[in-house]
């Protein structure tokens, strides 16, 4: 074999996007990861639109017309009125109102606060429990990542809307019920992709020169193991998100999910389910459209990621 | 084979009686069985009565070895509802979820099949992006909204569609089926497309990246160095070999569309299992959502079972390894 | 007599994103029937591509751009598609570098020949079957009954080569193009198919391409010899001729990397640096930057050249001037 047969194997040009290590000044791995992710105008375009939605979730109560949880705000002779109707004090419903009285376009935006709060909290705490798991899985190994990946396996073959549908069904509804639900159904996706790169990164030098240097093992795994099998990690995660607030808003539809004190996104569209039929589509529709612009955009982040931090992907 | 087929019966069985753990745990122990089992209607010697007959104040360990065996002899209680056996409350509604969900995996493979190849041969075309950003969609739209706006365009605007329900039904083994009326079929169409739009996305993207991948193979050059047809190099040499995949996802997405039939049943009023069943939590009819738990386990179980082995049938190479 | 085949001027150009990649660059040769013709050079240099250009089979972002390929005095490239699927496979055939990868995986030995039979005559399965015995019989298969019904994976790569070899001669072509078809096999191996393809090919009359990077697979087998690099024919002539007083420098480090036994003890020569990027080729001669007696003249475009009777350079310097 000639040398120029080897050359375009060598593993480098496509470590340093990931790794980064080597005194580059001019570009950073982190600059090179954002020039490469903005490359995707479709993609930069659903980050800022999630950034908005959460900037508007998390200042509803700033933004939102009225508050669609004080009673005293709502009339109910303002009941079901189309989008554009001028309610009885001459402040106008731009996406209408729902059967109490309630203002959709503030309805959404509190609705928002929830299904994201549920979303990304759960998405998060099921990352933390399911990298440790998987980190430990595949740095301890032996029989403690052989039970660990089992369960994995066992959860993984059961689609993940009966799982919460069988949490649920035994807890009964609640806000901490559902962020529970979700967890338990998503922890088994971060463990099986940490433990995936983990046993990749773990048979490298670093980690064998850090165990010659006898450094603690919790040290030896979240210093130097987690960082580099952080990109898949970060792809999961994107996607994670979107499938948590995608499930708790069919959960709650459903009518199984957070209570009708805390509505979320979905619980609005179940609210408006019954009108539809009679041609009030708004009371369901608007909150759909959140909905879905919320999960397109990040899963529209999502997939840009992962063409940007899977290096199996670049040429 | 045999004892491939051996083991993988033995580890089914396994899942099986782990999940009974499970769910026995849940129900007896994290719920007060008490409650869940017993009507709250039933006043107190009933009660007592009753405690006494499920066993309760037996210890857990005796109380898992009655709930088996009862389950064995298919006694998974009564409903308090419906004041039927639970077991057979459930068999009643299955076949109209199976009708439903296999009619929505056969439409995947429908649509599917045929947009994916599309998408994969033409990959740089207006109309192949066009089908992949909807694939995109496809993935991204809870199930719940697609089916509201389905009824909103074609039951609502248009009028083309009924709504809700399963229309007239005809006999088949003793089994009322939707598919053979005319009114039944088309009470079924919006339904398993509803059910369906996730799975033809899925196929639609394995079709394509399979076509992609396959394309530039050697023997596809060689098939046609054979002075083969198009249509013969594609429908045989490339779909032949996309198809291993193909079938094995859906046949394990056919376990996740009866999961997520409870979705399309609750919003199209489909009288399924899933719909049963979100009733049932909805009222606290616990013998029948345990009930529910115990058989799609083992409807679960038995479809992994089956995937494997179809999978093994359909390719070779995996064949003489199970052999072997 | 035409030649089975003529091409002339050929030209083809891969279209991509990062530049026009010129794989075949006027390109010209001829054979008749019985010939064989060794086509040489490293991998890159087109020889692939000139055989892909023949079969009709360059794929996009290549297109033969310029030239003409004459099979019997017809210019193929004219042809419509469906015209050229009947000679592919029927008059032309060719058999290509890996065994592993030319057989498709999950479809048995039978339906891949049988296929190919029917592709080209109007014969019955049975038919066709029992021509693809023979064919199998023919290229020395033991059991070829047996064999028919076993998928790729259950032969080995000299006997999956084999399996080609008798589907490319199925219909007694007028021209087979070998590319490499003995480089990913044993040593042992190699002689034996090498002998095989040449006694078929003298039984039907059959014109032989083959295509290679190792002198000494076609130094015993080639009656002609065309030496291509980056994209170009530096040198044709006779077997003989080109292997014992090579005229152009490349040719010569060709033979100079070649171990034989003569020169045992002796020190490889290799031919100093790479091949250059097809998208970055210096003006003027593309060997100039590797070639030790390039000078300011090979900055300019090297014509052929004929200067000994029956042997072609493009070279400014042919080694015969050197030596003389």
């Amino acid at each position: 074999m000639s040398s120029a047969d080897t050359a375009p194997k060598l593993p480098l040009p496509l470590r340093e996007g990931v790794g980064g290590r080597g005194p580059v000044r001019e570009e950073t791995p982190f600059r090179r990861f954002v020039s490469e992710f903005a490359a995707s105008h479709i993609a930069v375009a659903g980050l800022i639109i999630f950034v908005l939605i959460g900037v508007a979730a998390i200042f509803a109560s700033l933004i939102a017309p009225q508050n669609p949880y004080d009673l005293a705000q709502l009339d109910i002779m303002d009941g079901r009125l189309p989008p554009g109707s001028a309610s009885s004090t001459g402040y106008t419903y731009l996406l209408g109102t729902d059967d109490q009285g309630r203002d959709m376009l503030s309805g959404i935006l509190y609705g928002l606060r929830i299904s994201l709060g549920v979303g990304v909290g759960s998405a998060l705490i099921a990352c933390v429990v399911g990298t440790s798991l998987g980190l430990f899985a595949a740095y301890i190994g032996g029989r403690t990542d052989a039970a660990i990946m089992r369960l994995v396996d066992l959860q993984l073959s059961f689609p993940s809307i009966l799982v919460a549908l069988m949490i649920l069904a035994v807890l009964g509804k609640g806000v901490m019920n559902v962020v529970l639900a979700l967890v338990i159904v998503e922890w088994a996706y971060y463990t099986r992709t940490v433990r995936a790169s983990a046993l990749v990164e773990r048979r490298r030098e670093y980690i064998e020169a850090a165990e010659c240097l006898a450094l603690p093992r919790r040290r030896i795994i979240f210093r130097h193991l987690l960082p580099n099998c952080l990109p898949p990690l970060i792809v999961i995660a994107t996607q994670q998100v979107a499938r948590a607030i995608a499930l708790e808003a069919t959960l709650s539809f459903l009518g199984l999910g957070v209570p009708i004190t805390e509505p979320s996104l979905g619980l609005l569209i179940a609210n408006g389910y019954q009108y539809m039929l009679s041609g009030k589509y708004w009371i369901s529709f608007y909150p759909g459209i959140a909905l879905l612009v919320t999960i397109v955009s990040i899963n529209l982040v999502g997939d840009q990621l992962r063409d940007v931090l899977n290096p199996r992907l670049k040429r | 084979m045999t004892t491939w087929l051996i083991r993988r019966l033995i580890q089914a069985l396994f899942v099986v009686l782990a999940m009974s753990v499970i769910v026995f745990i849940g129900v007896h122990v994290i719920g007060n069985p008490v409650d869940i089992l017993i009507s709250p209607e039933a006043d107190q010697a009933e009660r007592a009565r009753i405690i006494a007959s499920l066993g309760l104040d037996q210890p857990l360990w005796k109380q898992y070895v009655l709930f088996v065996d009862d389950a064995l002899r298919g006694d998974l209680g009564r409903s308090f509802v419906f004041n039927e056996p639970a077991l057979r409350l459930i068999a009643q509604r299955m076949p109209a979820t199976l009708e439903l969900a296999v009619t929505a995996v056969l439409m995947s493979m429908l649509f599917g099949i045929p947009l994916g190849l599309y998408a994969g041969l033409y990959p740089d075309g207006v109309v192949a992006r066009t089908i992949m950003a909807g694939s995109i969609l496809g993935f991204s739209l809870p199930t719940f909204w697609v089916g509201l706006m389905l009824i909103m365009v074609f039951a609502v605007q248009l009028g083309w569609l009924p709504s809700t329900g399963r229309g007239a039904t005809a006999e088949l083994f003793g089994i009322q089926w939707s598919f053979l009326t005319l009114d039944g079929l088309r009470h079924l169409l919006l339904p398993a497309l509803n059910l369906s739009l996730f799975n033809i996305s899925l196929v639609l993207r394995l079709v394509r990246a399979g076509v992609r991948e396959t394309l530039p193979m050697d023997f596809v050059k060689f098939a046609r160095a054979k002075g083969l047809a198009p249509a013969r190099v594609i429908f045989v040499h490339v779909l032949k070999n996309i198809m291993i995949p193909v079938v094995t996802v859906v046949g394990l997405e056919l376990g996740s569309t009866i999961a997520f039939a409870v979705v399309t049943e609750s919003v199209f009023a489909w009288p399924g299992m899933g719909k049963l069943i979100i009733d049932s939590i909805n009222v606290l009819d616990r013998p029948v959502i345990v009930a529910y738990l115990m058989m799609i386990v083992l409807l679960f179980v038995t479809i992994n079972l089956v995937v494997d082995l179809l999978y093994t049938l359909l390719d070779p190479r995996v064949r003489l390894e199970a052999k072997g | 007599m035409t030649a089975t085949l003529e091409v002339r001027n050929l030209r083809t150009h891969f279209f991509t994103r990062a530049g026009v990649v010129k794989a075949v660059d006027d390109v010209s040769f001829s054979i008749a029937g019985g010939q064989v013709l060794g086509l040489v050079g490293e991998s890159g240099s087109g020889k692939s591509v000139t055989g892909f250009s023949v079969m009709g089979l360059v794929d996009p972002p290549g297109h033969v751009v310029e030239g003409a390929i004459l099979y019997q005095g017809r210019d193929i490239t004219r042809l419509s598609e469906r015209d050229m699927r009947a000679l592919r496979g029927n008059r032309i055939a060719m058999i290509f570098q890996d065994p592993m990868m030319t057989l498709n995986p999950v479809l048995r030995i039978d339906t891949q020949m049988i296929e190919a039979v029917q592709a080209h005559a109007k014969v019955s399965r049975a038919q066709a079957r029992s021509r693809a015995r023979d064919a199998l019989g023919q290229v020395g298969i033991p059991s070829p009954d047996e064999r028919l019904a076993a998928y790729p994976h259950q032969f080995s790569g000299g006997m999956r080569q084999r399996v080609a070899i008798a589907i490319a001669l199925l219909h007694h072509p007028d021209l087979l193009i070998a590319d490499e078809p003995t480089t990913a096999l044993d040593v042992t191996i190699q002689a034996q198919i090498l002998s095989e393809v040449q006694k078929l090919a003298v039984t039907y009359g059959t014109a032989l391409i083959w295509i290679t990077h190792d002198l000494s697979v076609i130094a015993g087998l080639a009656d002609e010899i065309a030496v291509m690099y980056a994209g170009r024919i530096v040198e044709t002539g006779s077997a003989a001729r080109v292997l014992d007083t090579p005229l152009h420098p490349y040719t010569q480090g060709l033979i100079g990397s070649v171990p034989s036994r003569n020169r045992r003890g002796e020190k490889l020569r290799q031919i100093p640096g790479m091949t250059p990027s097809l998208l970055r080729l210096p003006p003027g001669c593309a060997f100039r930057t590797r070639c030790p007696h390039a000078d300011a003249a090979c900055e300019q475009e090297p014509e052929p050249s004929q200067p000994v009777p029956g042997q072609t350079t493009r070279c400014f310097h042919p080694l015969i001037a050197v030596s003389a």
